[in-house]
């Protein structure tokens, strides 16, 4: 009942909560199971994904940080 | 996720006494984010925070008796904006200073791209977050229902107390 389609956003110049609001308005758009791959440039992201994502029930796949300020993560929507 | 039951959402009550621009960001803020982490929000409006409830904000701020606010210019070579500049507190009490503060705040979070009071608001709403005025403030300040969005609700601090009695984070501005 999952599909893998990803959706790609960027938050990038976005600074608290507008990371956290723009991952969870997407969140209500995709099916369950599929994951959203996003780029942004708070520093904020590195503390507030992993908190939205145990807050609401969802999966952090993955988080980096690719520069000084530039972070990548994968979400995916469990329920 | 809440303590005392591990299915249901966390609750968040906030009561927003405050109006002025710096003031308002911190419950909507808050709201905000907890309204898209999941959680119940339910943010309570009494004294100036009232004015927040009206359609279009109106909020001010000033360094006058806000002796923490740095008086940097947004504007200008990253030097420039850098110098904290020692305003006399008596030019705080010119006329078109109170107003000059505001815009130069609020040309500070453009800058740094954060989210206007209103479109924060909008946000607490889209996420279904309970935006309350106090009936009895309202009375003694002359505001009546038609004065507010539409999503307002109006209700006394008994009720409030109710919903805030189940929060797991309470908090007062």
């Amino acid at each position: 009942m999952s599909s893998e389609g990803k959706t790609v956003l960027d938050l990038k110049g976005l600074l608290c909560p507008m990371p956290v609001v723009k991952i969870a308005l997407a969140m209500k758009t995709i099916p369950v199971g599929a994951i959203i791959e996003a780029t942004a440039s708070d520093p904020g992201v590195v503390a507030d994904i992993p908190a939205w994502a145990r807050s609401s029930g969802n999966e952090l796949v993955s988080l980096e940080k690719m520069g000084d300020r530039e972070f990548r993560f994968l979400v995916k929507r469990l329920k | 996720m809440s303590k005392s039951d591990p299915i249901k959402p966390k609750r968040l009550a906030i009561i927003a006494s405050k109006g002025t621009l710096d003031m308002a960001y911190i419950p909507f803020i808050l709201g905000s984010t907890a309204a898209a982490m999941g959680w119940e929000v339910g943010i309570f409006f009494t004294f100036f925070g009232l004015t927040l409830l009206k359609p279009k904000i109106q909020a001010s701020v000033t360094p006058l008796g806000n002796p923490a606010m740095p008086m940097k210019m947004p504007f200008g070579p990253k030097w420039f904006q850098n110098v904290v500049w020692p305003i006399p507190v008596f030019m705080m009490s010119i006329p078109g200073f109170q107003a000059l503060a505001t815009t130069l705040m609020k040309m500070t979070f453009k800058n740094s791209n954060v989210a206007t009071i209103e479109e924060l608001r909008e946000i607490c709403i889209q996420f279904g977050a309970r935006l309350i005025g106090c009936q009895m403030t309202m009375d003694v300040f002359g505001f009546k229902r038609e004065d507010f969005i539409p999503q307002a609700e109006i209700a006394g601090a008994a009720a409030f107390l109710e919903y805030a009695g189940d929060a797991d984070v309470s908090l007062c501005v």
